[in-house]
């Protein structure tokens, strides 16, 4: 265990390394003059602003040099400062992650809440049309482009209760239920696709399950088979389904981008979108880079989690 | 279950068919503009309806499937030959070669596809081929890792060993041997990318990122129709329809070809 956590470590720091450096490359390898890009048509830009410019940005620097000063200034925190708005970066960032990160968390609660009876009862009935009608509608499921449903939902809303306030945002704090009623339609669009997705693994997880020999062993001893579900068939199936939601953290994000543009909600998504249209490569580069570290976090934290669910993972 | 398969293939012959045949089967032009009847509800005229500049809807769409299929076959297919490359290399030169490839790979897997796909868009200016590259170079990874693994099982397969003892030479054996046992597993999981690089494409279409107008893409139609949702929902309803039924088509005939030519898996 303690050899497994020490190369889970090291992977991780390498994998942080890498992506800090493509990060760092992403805005580096812009064809043509970032900086000339930056100030755009700007006719009275001067060459002077424009070495200032270069200069402020590290531009007139050896390659290693610039990645290196640039890593350091990520280490203390200084990720830039937003070309709009002339704020830092990191806390522009701040003011939209919460957004983000409460849509995708209660999506992933939701979806996983829902996957998992739906799929136990999906791996119960095991009659040929019941099976197929059940693998048809998660794999519709699964491909509903989340934006669509969201503007369906939207649609669907406005007609019905016209005084439902669904968009725009407020703070979960300072108006905890406006926060909940406005986030529960994006968090219906984000979370569909994902409790389709989910339901199918633990589906097909526990139809394997059942048919290993430790389960007839279970019924031959006779156990009952609600215990034989939970205790056997559910607890070995729930490996593959984790490793899943690790896999589906990165759908939830992808979800939160666009439906988020749906609601107009001030989130991660609207943040990046806009900046690339504003070409503020600053801010595009630190939520990129920030927003991969924590789903490189998030998965690292799932590898623990199978220590926890499987003993067979603790040796490995 | 052959019916998943016939399905999906059913949907995805269709679809390419209407997206080869949309200049000749279109009704209208897809720029072209009836100012008279705009936000209309499907009619004889308009089967699907018009939008707010009085476009034809179903044109838009079969004009909408072309720049949605070119752009996602286009990005899977690069995705293909380039991580299929590295991922059959990695595991045909081994050692640090595998290594390096593979920690490549894992640095490339870390980033969320939409936010790779933002990033390199960033880069290189919103547009349809932008996104195609973008897409392209996100899926990269995934089928590196994909055929890695059975490329290192074939490898020590006796016949590969009995193939080289003859004297067959690397490219003879990597072509002849190697790939058609690639296959299935290339087949599947190019159709199941092209399903999701499908959703892809909307979604970056959608935020503007992807094709730009005049060109019609389906995501962007649904993005521009949100603003007459209450007027006529007809255009959203049905573009994104379209996207939904492009997916499925892909994500049906994978499924569904992975059950025919793995037989473990067959009624399962």
């Amino acid at each position: 265990m303690g050899r497994a956590l020490l190369r889970g470590c090291g992977e991780l720091l390498f994998v942080s390394f890498g992506v800090s450096l493509v990060s760092f490359l992403m805005i580096r390898l812009i064809p043509g003059d970032a900086v000339q890009l930056m100030l755009g048509a700007n006719a009275e830009v001067t060459e002077a602003q424009i070495d200032a410019l270069r200069h402020q940005l590290g531009l007139d620097q050896p390659f290693v040099q610039q990645y290196l000063v640039w890593l350091g200034q990520v280490l203390h925190g200084d990720l830039g400062t937003s070309l709009t708005t002339g704020r830092p970066v990191l806390s522009e960032i701040g003011a939209a992650a919460g957004v983000t990160v409460e849509l995708t968390v209660l999506s992933l609660v939701v979806a996983v809440v829902l996957a998992l009876p739906l799929g136990a009862a999906m791996a119960a009935f095991r009659s040929g049309g019941a099976n197929l009608a059940m693998r048809l509608l998660s794999i519709v499921g699964i491909t509903v482009p989340s934006f669509w449903l969201a503007t369906m939902l939207l649609y669907g809303v406005s007609a019905l209760a016209p005084d439902w306030a669904v968009v725009g945002w407020r703070d979960l704090t300072s108006d905890p239920l406006g926060n909940l009623s406005g986030i529960a339609l994006p968090v219906v669009s984000v979370a569909s696709p994902v409790v389709a997705s989910l339901a199918r693994i633990l589906r097909a997880a526990m139809t394997e399950a059942l048919r290993q020999d430790y389960v007839r062993t279970a019924r031959a001893k006779g156990l009952g088979e609600r215990t034989v579900l939970l205790r056997h068939v559910l607890r070995n199936a729930l490996i593959p389904f984790v490793t899943q939601v690790g896999i589906i953290s990165g759908y939830l994000f992808a979800g939160s981008v666009v439906v988020e543009q749906v609601f107009a909600l001030p989130g991660l998504g609207r943040l990046i979108v806009g900046a690339i249209a504003d070409r503020d490569y600053a801010l595009v580069q630190a939520t990129i880079l920030l927003a991969t570290l924590v789903f490189v976090l998030v998965n690292a934290g799932i590898d623990l989690l199978y220590a926890a669910i499987d003993p067979r993972m603790r040796a490995a | 279950m052959k019916v998943i398969f016939r399905l999906g293939a059913g949907i995805v012959v269709l679809l390419a068919l209407a997206a080869v045949l949309a200049p000749w089967i279109a009704p209208h032009g897809p720029n072209e503009q009836d100012v008279l009847a705009r936000l209309q509800a499907p009619v004889a005229a308009h089967w699907l309806g018009t939008d707010n500049f009085g476009r034809d809807v179903l044109s838009r769409i079969l004009f909408g499937l072309r720049t949605l299929f070119a752009v996602s076959a286009t990005s899977v297919l690069g995705a293909l030959l380039v991580g299929g490359t590295l991922g059959v290399s990695a595991a045909w030169l081994g050692a640090w070669m595998d290594r390096a490839i593979m920690r490549i790979v894992d640095v490339m897997l870390a980033f969320p596809i939409i936010l790779l796909a933002i990033g390199i868009i960033a880069m290189l200016g919103p547009g349809a081929s932008s996104a195609a590259a973008a897409i392209g170079i996100a899926y990269v990874p995934i089928f590196a890792r994909m055929l890695r693994g059975p490329a290192l099982q074939l490898r020590q397969m006796l016949y590969v060993e009995a193939a080289r003892a003859v004297g067959a030479g690397t490219p003879r054996i990597l072509l002849r041997y190697l790939l058609p046992n690639l296959a299935s597993v290339i087949l599947v999981q190019a159709s199941l990318s092209l399903s999701t690089a499908i959703l892809v494409e909307a979604s970056l279409s959608f935020l503007g990122l992807g094709t730009q107008p005049p060109t019609p893409s389906l995501g962007r139609m649904l993005a521009e129709s949100r603003n007459f949702l209450t007027l006529s929902p007809w255009a959203a309803i049905f573009s994104g329809l379209a996207i939904l039924l492009a997916s499925l088509g892909f994500n049906l005939l994978g499924d569904g070809l992975s059950e025919q030519l793995d037989p473990r898996l067959r009624g399962t």
